[in-house]
């Protein structure tokens, strides 16, 4: 098996509060392979933006990765590169787009500029012509209508669903191997929701891109993804493809999503609800996560941590009952 | 279910709005002249009947929550009429239409910034009860709103606490118990479960279904998720920039919608089946300002099937064997 493009292995993020220290995200193990589209999904408060932000070492203060996480990005260890090394890595072989477009651009420069500017910092050898060029070239390939026209707009001039394709363009103008998208349509009307889904989907195929999807949106994981990590109270509940996700979850939290969720294409009786609230970090059930609220949950899910259940074809859940299904059968 | 069952069939028609124009002026200028307007609702009939739930669905900007804030005066509409059980109610003084605030109630998208930080639960719930007289006595009062929180699934002990030791999901019930206190006829639900994680707007769909079973209560649902409109409503309006452009029961709407904007939309929900993956996006482009609406149908510059009169003339509504529609094309 080749080599993933991103290795997390015990990935933990948390906050100091006196002298505890409360997990935010928990014992995290994730790959992902190049070209690969890896959703990660959860409510909020889950940890999967923590999560994304610890890849780009972005987590904000007081917050810091735990001691002992290592994520390694094609060979080399990103949590221990020097502050120079890393900036040069962000927007060029790992670049992110954020939920909400208007507050992740500069008001007061044109568009365009923002996209070369990326291009300078990374590139010296690119001429100011060039770079424009390659912007507006990129523009169109997004989808922005009068592309050259655009390049000088400011972000208040355009829409916001073109504001996310100018996101996208400065993420992708680079060209990385690995694209982290947070929440990228959830600002989005739906019909330009699906405008901007179709355009990643496209974007993906051309360039090779990896996406690590965060989301907590699981038709738009269906829409993109190839396999799903399903996060719960900062740690993975379930990882699996994206099919058997969706049609043969075994962990009761992934089944409790897909049973809350409104369907658009056919009208059912009653929603089935998860009953209570998702626990505060640093409170709640120290076994699994999910317990208090669980319906199958039993005598070992309050304090035992659930163990990793391989059920074959890269599905695994962490979950004690399930752990007992598959030695029962 | 109700004794008032008997004297008003379930059909009847509970609020009637024709023809409700609500415009913001545009000022510019040191004089801030009006130097146009936006035309937030442009012209919108609506007939929701008792015990029902209707829709208004659209996207951002298309004026579906001026709709419900026009309906309940808190933004005086420009032009229109809204009947409550046949009363006219826009001509009514403001004293005079104090009283209907306890049939016509609301609950907002954002449960946090819908209660004052600085009130207990038990005043928040308490406050129209108390504007109403519906109940006297401090006592009387605080059993009354335990009453109301068990009605809503929430802790009565929990009356004393402040608004931000409450999850979302928990405060938006609080806001429902506030609305139910007066014992309304009408909600008018703006993006009631929005902002809430689909578990959590699980659990507040069912509760508002229960209520409405249990109480009778119409319900207004203002929204832009569609999923949710197939779960939850009887009838749907789609709104686009001021207009409703198509109107028609649930069913019929998903099954055979009629106006290009609505299967667009319609089109654009991702689906969790794993069958269906590839959306195919019917529309393309963002929604134009509503200070500055296109001509004709505001739709056309948007619509796959525009005709070169869909530009010039404002198409009329057509009526379906099943609702409404606002498009030159012909019924099928």
């Amino acid at each position: 098996m080749t080599r993933p493009l991103l290795e997390i292995s015990r990935l933990g993020v948390e906050v100091p509060i006196h002298d505890r220290r409360i997990p935010i995200v928990e014992d995290l193990s994730l790959m992902i392979s190049a070209g690969e589209v890896l959703a990660l999904v959860g409510e909020s408060g889950c940890g999967k933006s923590m999560t994304a932000l610890a890849i780009m070492r972005l987590v904000p203060k007081p917050l810091r990765i735990a001691s002992g996480s290592e994520i390694t990005f094609d060979g080399r260890p990103l949590l221990e590169l020097s502050v120079p090394e890393m900036r040069a890595m962000r927007g060029d072989s790992i670049s992110m787009i954020f939920q909400d477009p208007m507050s992740s651009l500069n008001p007061v420069r044109t568009v365009g500029d923002q996209v070369t500017e990326v291009i300078a910092l990374h590139d010296h050898r690119v001429s100011r012509a060039e770079a424009r060029k390659r912007t507006i070239a990129l523009f169109e390939r997004t989808g922005i209508p009068e592309p050259a026209a655009r390049y000088d707009a400011y972000p208040h001039q355009l829409s916001g669903g073109l504001k996310q394709r100018v996101m996208i363009a400065m993420a992708l103008i680079m060209q990385p191997r690995l694209l982290i998208a947070d929440e990228p349509t959830t600002a989005l009307d739906v019909t330009v929701q699906a405008q901007i889904l179709e355009l990643l989907r496209e974007l993906q195929r051309e360039f090779q891109t990896a996406i690590l999807l965060i989301t907590h949106d699981l038709g738009v994981v269906n829409e993109l993804a190839d396999r799903v990590a399903v996060m719960y109270g900062g740690r993975i509940a379930e990882e699996a493809e994206r099919v058997d996700l969706l049609t043969t979850s075994r962990h009761p939290y992934t089944k409790g999503l897909l049973a809350s969720i409104p369907h658009v294409d056919r009208r059912h009786a009653d929603l089935t609800e998860i009953p209570g609230v998702v626990p505060v970090p640093g409170e709640g059930p120290m076994g699994c996560r999910f317990a208090t609220r669980c319906p199958i949950a039993f005598a070992p899910c309050q304090d035992e941590r659930p163990p990793a259940v391989d059920l074959g074809s890269n599905h695994c859940a962490w979950c004690h009952a399930v752990a007992k299904e598959v030695a029962a059968s | 279910m109700t004794e008032s069952a008997g004297t008003a069939p379930d059909h009847a028609p509970l609020l009637e709005v024709e023809g409700l124009k609500t415009w913001f002026p545009i000022r510019s200028g040191i004089f801030r002249k009006t130097t146009g307007h936006v035309r937030a609702v442009d012209g919108v009939d609506l007939t929701i009947r008792a015990g029902e739930t209707f829709a208004l669905v659209g996207e951002s900007g298309c004026g579906k929550t001026t709709v419900g804030r026009s309906i309940l005066r808190l933004v005086e509409p420009d032009a229109g009429v809204v009947r409550y059980q046949g009363q006219e109610i826009l001509d009514l003084a403001r004293t005079a239409f104090h009283p209907l605030r306890q049939d016509l109630q609301i609950i907002m998208q954002d449960p946090a910034s819908a209660l004052d930080p600085r009130m207990t639960v038990r005043d928040a719930i308490a406050e129209g009860i108390e504007s109403f007289n519906l109940v006297s006595g401090y006592q009387a009062i605080t059993d009354r709103v335990a009453e109301l929180m068990q009605l809503v699934s929430l802790d009565p002990d929990a009356m004393g606490r402040y608004p931000h030791e409450f999850s979302g999901g928990q405060r938006q019930r609080i806001c429902i118990a506030r609305a139910l206190a007066v014992d309304p006829k009408l909600i008018i639900c703006d993006e009631a479960v929005s902002a809430l994680d689909v578990s959590i707007q699980a659990q507040i769909l069912n509760l508002l279904r229960r209520l409405q079973r249990e109480r009778g209560l119409t319900y207004l649902f203002i929204t832009h998720d569609l999923s949710v409109v197939r779960y939850f409503a009887d009838e749907v309006a789609v709104m686009y920039l001021g207009r409703i452009v198509e109107q028609g029961s649930t069913e019929r709407i998903f099954a055979a919608p009629h106006h290009p904007y609505t299967k667009a939309l319609l089109s654009a929900v991702p689906s969790i089946d794993p069958d269906r993956r590839g959306l195919r996006p019917k529309v393309l482009g963002d929604v134009p300002s509503p200070s500055n609406p296109p001509s004709g149908c505001h739709y056309h510059p948007r619509c796959p099937v525009a005709m070169p009169q869909c530009a010039r003339e404002l198409p009329p509504v057509r009526q379906l064997s099943d609702g409404t529609s606002r498009c030159f094309l012909e019924a099928e």
